[in-house]
Formats: structure tokens, C-alpha cells, sequence
């Protein structure tokens, strides 16, 4: 067993693991935390995905050790209850989730997109969830809603939030 | 999918991890990034006994212009290396080579270190450093030793790196003004490993003739794959269309690829020629913007 402490959405917790304990099975169990999901579990699909120490990763392929230390954002993590981050609005508002099994891995990594580059592109954004697979929405509807929350995140102007059915 | 147990350990220093390496073996394993390793021990097609993590070593993660020589250390990752200030400057091929590794993600993780070291050709940093005549740092008990990429790949995840050694470093000679590189690799989606990949380095004088020139293959032999014979034929010589195409012809022919689900060995011979053919005008087109 290993002694490990993680600060995970502000809140700093101390375990005693197994070294083979996955860094997403850590999350949803021992922390009792389900928003993170676990989709194929072979770094494909990207429903995994959390920010560790503000990178995004797909924490079915991270040991739950390797956090020691470090600092872990989950979808739990980014607004208060009852409040929603510019990304949760904007998928709330562009109709960009069917049946929301991806969408907080989307969300997780569209944080560090628009942390890196806050007026991507449609094809920044494209490559930039590249590692996140949704299998219903055709993906229109997501990329609109990242940019409505990079709009929304610049203090610019509101996209039309007008879904899109393909 | 669960790893079968092991130990773990994430040691401050080299000489630490090494005397651990020394302690355990072939029984231990290096985890640096952990996106080549970790799916292994999950599928159990690696079962570790002991996992020395290296992440806690300082100064194995830079990029640096050091003695006329581009430095990269073994803990760099793909996404460090696609905005490193060598990859915005006359290393584009960091560019090219990073936005085909997997994704987002595993890049943020991905080291370049472990994508050499697993010595696998489907894996795209081979090539790449074939066609930048890298030397890879490779440190032990009695300290650094340099090795050839040349020398370094021996077969199917077998490498120069010594069961209580570690891959600590790559580096590369500068290039002359007026050279250029680039990589690309077909894939069918993102995250595959290539139908086939083709990363070449070329310097040109201003009579356009070709003063130096690498050109490495990805996943088309069963280790990566210098394509000696097309760089023969261009090198001194001035280039032409049908100087380059001759060239693609020849790497063609000298890979081994296999066939399987990404194509028959007759089309990937073909997208090899395809590929070096397209690369080679890249570098060149980069090449004359160098001057």
C-alpha cells in the first residue's frame, strides 16, 4: 500500500492505495465522485478525462500514485452547486449533449483548450477534442458550444445558440 | 482493466533509480509518461514486478540549443515538444510529427523519451530521428554513454537501453543553413499507428544541390527503417522531380511493411513512395525558406 495525498476540487485527501489503483478508479470509488467517466478504457474515448494539475488526461491510463502531490479538477469541480461554468452552459445551451455519457471528459478538456487558446477556431477545436469520441451529437453542436463558452469566457458577444440537427 | 500488482517507487535522483534498476532487473520497469506501458500492464501483456517512476528526477524535461547541438530530454513531452520554441523555429517536424501522436491528451503525458525507448516502429519518433541523425543519451551505473539511432533499435521492443540503464536524453546536430524537415504519416483516424510514415531532414546549397539528407520510415519494417538507398541517391546531386521520385521509388522497395487491417504490403509500398515523395518536397519547400 502507498500513503498519497491529492488536492481534488480545492479539497486536499489523504489515502492509503494500491500502487495498480487506477487514477479514474480512485475518483469514482475511493472518492465517491461519478461525474468522470469511464467509457472504453484504453485511452480511446476520452470520457475519462479530468485536469491534473491543469492538463487534461485520460485518468483511466494515469495511476492513482502518480497524483501524489498533485492538484485534480473533476467536472465536479468547475462551478458551484447550483451554478454552471461558461462550458456547462454553453453544452446546456447549444443542445450539445444527447446522452451525456462524454460530455464532462468534452468539458474537461474543452477547459484546457480555452485555457490555452480562449478564441480557438473551428478546426483548433476539432483537433483539440480530437481525444474525446461522442457517439451521438455528429460533434456540430459541441464544437458550438465551446465556442459560445469562449465567447462567453472573453466577454464577447453570444453566439446563436440555434442547434443543429444532422 | 486492472495492472497486476506491483511495487512502486518514484526515486529523487538518477543514481537512485538506477541502483533500484541494478536491485530488481528484468523485473523492474521505467514509467515516464506511461501511455505505451500502462495499456500493457492493463491488457497484462506487461507484468512488472517493481515500477520505477521517474517523474520525480529533476532536469530530464528540457528543450535547449546547447554546443551546436539540439538537446531534448527523455522526460519531454509531446506537447512541450509541439510548443517548444524549437518546433516554432527550424524544427517544423516537431509540429508535423506531434499533431499525429495519439491526442490531446496522451501527448500531455506521451514523453519522447518513452516513445523511443519502447522500441516499437510503429511509434513515429524513430523515423523522426533518423532523418535528424540523432544520438540518444543512455545513462547507467558508470554514467552517460552515447548511442547512434543507428544503433540503438535491434528489433520488436528491443533497444540499446540496458535492463539497468535508462534513456535519459536525445540530441541532434543543427543543420547548416538551408535545411528543412517535415513528417507525415497516413493514418485511418486519429491515434492510429501509421499505414505508413515518412519523416525527412534535407539541406540544399543555393545551386539547389542536396548537401545532406535523412529520411526515416515509420511502422513499414519490423524496426524503424533508414531508407539508405534513397538518401544515397540524392545526396551531392542537383535536385529534380525525376530525381525525388526515384528516390521515393527506391524507399518503397526497401521497406518490409506487413500486411493487416490498414492495408495489403503491394498499397503501403505505395503510400511509402507516396509519402517520401511528398516529404521530401516539404523539407525542400522549408529547406528554401531557411536561407
Amino acid at each position: 500500500m502507498k500513503n498519497i495525498t491529492v488536492k481534488i476540487n480545492g479539497e486536499e485527501k489523504t489515502l492509503d492505495i494500491e500502487p495498480r489503483l487506477l487514477l479514474v478508479h480512485l475518483i469514482r470509488e475511493n472518492l465517491s465522485m461519478t461525474g468522470t467517466h469511464i467509457g472504453c478504457d484504453t485511452s480511446s474515448c476520452g470520457a475519462c478525462t479530468v485536469l491534473l494539475d491543469g492538463k487534461s488526461v485520460k485518468s483511466c491510463t494515469v495511476l492513482a500514485v502518480q497524483a501524489h502531490g498533485k492538484e485534480i479538477t473533476t467536472i465536479e469541480g468547475i462551478a458551484a452547486p447550483g451554478e454552471m461554468h461558461p462550458l456547462q452552459e454553453g453544452f446546456k445551451e447549444n443542445h450539445g449533449l444527447h446522452c451525456g455519457f462524454c460530455t464532462p471528459g468534452m468539458i474537461m478538456r474543452g477547459m484546457e483548450l480555452l485555457e490555452r487558446n480562449p478564441n480557438p477556431t473551428e478546426d483548433e477545436i476539432r483537433w483539440g477534442i480530437s481525444g474525446n469520441l461522442c457517439r451521438c451529437t455528429g460533434y456540430n453542436n459541441i464544437v458550438k458550444a465551446i465556442q459560445y463558452a469562449g465567447a462567453k469566457m472573453r466577454g464577447d458577444e453570444l453566439p446563436d445558440t440555434e442547434p443543429e440537427f444532422v | 482493466m486492472i495492472p497486476a500488482p506491483f511495487d512502486y517507487s518514484a526515486p529523487g535522483s538518477l543514481e537512485e533509480a538506477i541502483s533500484l534498476l541494478k536491485e530488481h532487473g528484468d523485473d523492474a520497469k521505467i514509467l515516464a509518461g506511461g501511455h505505451s506501458l500502462i495499456p500493457m500492464m492493463k491488457l497484462r501483456l506487461a507484468e512488472p514486478e517493481h515500477l520505477i517512476d521517474i517523474n520525480n528526477i529533476p532536469g530530464l524535461s528540457y528543450v535547449k540549443e546547447e554546443d551546436g547541438k539540439l538537446k531534448i530530454g527523455a522526460l519531454t513531452t509531446e506537447t512541450e515538444l509541439e510548443y517548444s520554441a524549437a518546433a516554432e523555429g527550424r524544427f517544423p517536424i516537431f509540429k508535423d510529427v506531434s499533431k499525429l501522436i495519439a491526442d490531446p491528451q496522451v501527448r500531455n503525458l506521451g514523453t519522447i523519451g518513452g516513445n523511443i525507448a519502447h522500441g516499437d516502429a510503429a511509434n513515429d519518433h524513430p523515423a523522426v530521428m533518423m532523418a535528424l541523425n540523432a544520438e540518444v543519451e543512455i545513462t547507467g551505473e558508470n554514467g552517460a554513454r552515447m548511442v547512434g539511432i543507428d544503433d540503438f533499435f535491434f528489433g520488436f521492443y528491443m533497444t540499446a537501453v540496458q535492463p539497468n540503464e535508462i534513456l535519459t536524453g536525445i540530441q541532434f546536430p543543427l543543420p547548416p543553413k538551408g535545411t528543412g524537415n517535415a513528417y507525415h504519416k497516413l493514418e485511418r483516424k486519429v491515434g492510429d499507428y501509421a499505414t505508413a510514415g515518412v519523416a525527412v531532414q534535407i539541406s540544399v546549397d543555393s545551386n539547389n544541390v542536396c548537401t545532406n539528407v535523412g529520411i526515416g520510415l515509420t511502422n513499414v519494417n519490423p524496426k524503424p527503417l533508414r531508407a539508405k538507398r534513397s538518401e544515397d541517391h540524392l545526396k551531392g546531386k542537383v535536385l529534380s522531380p525525376d530525381l525525388i521520385q526515384e528516390a521515393a521509388q527506391m524507399a518503397s522497395e526497401d521497406c518490409s511493411p506487413s500486411p493487416d487491417l490498414r492495408g495489403s504490403e503491394e498499397y503501403k509500398r505505395a503510400m511509402v513512395g507516396v509519402l517520401t515523395k511528398r516529404m521530401i518536397n516539404k523539407a525542400l519547400e522549408r529547406a528554401k525558406a531557411d536561407y
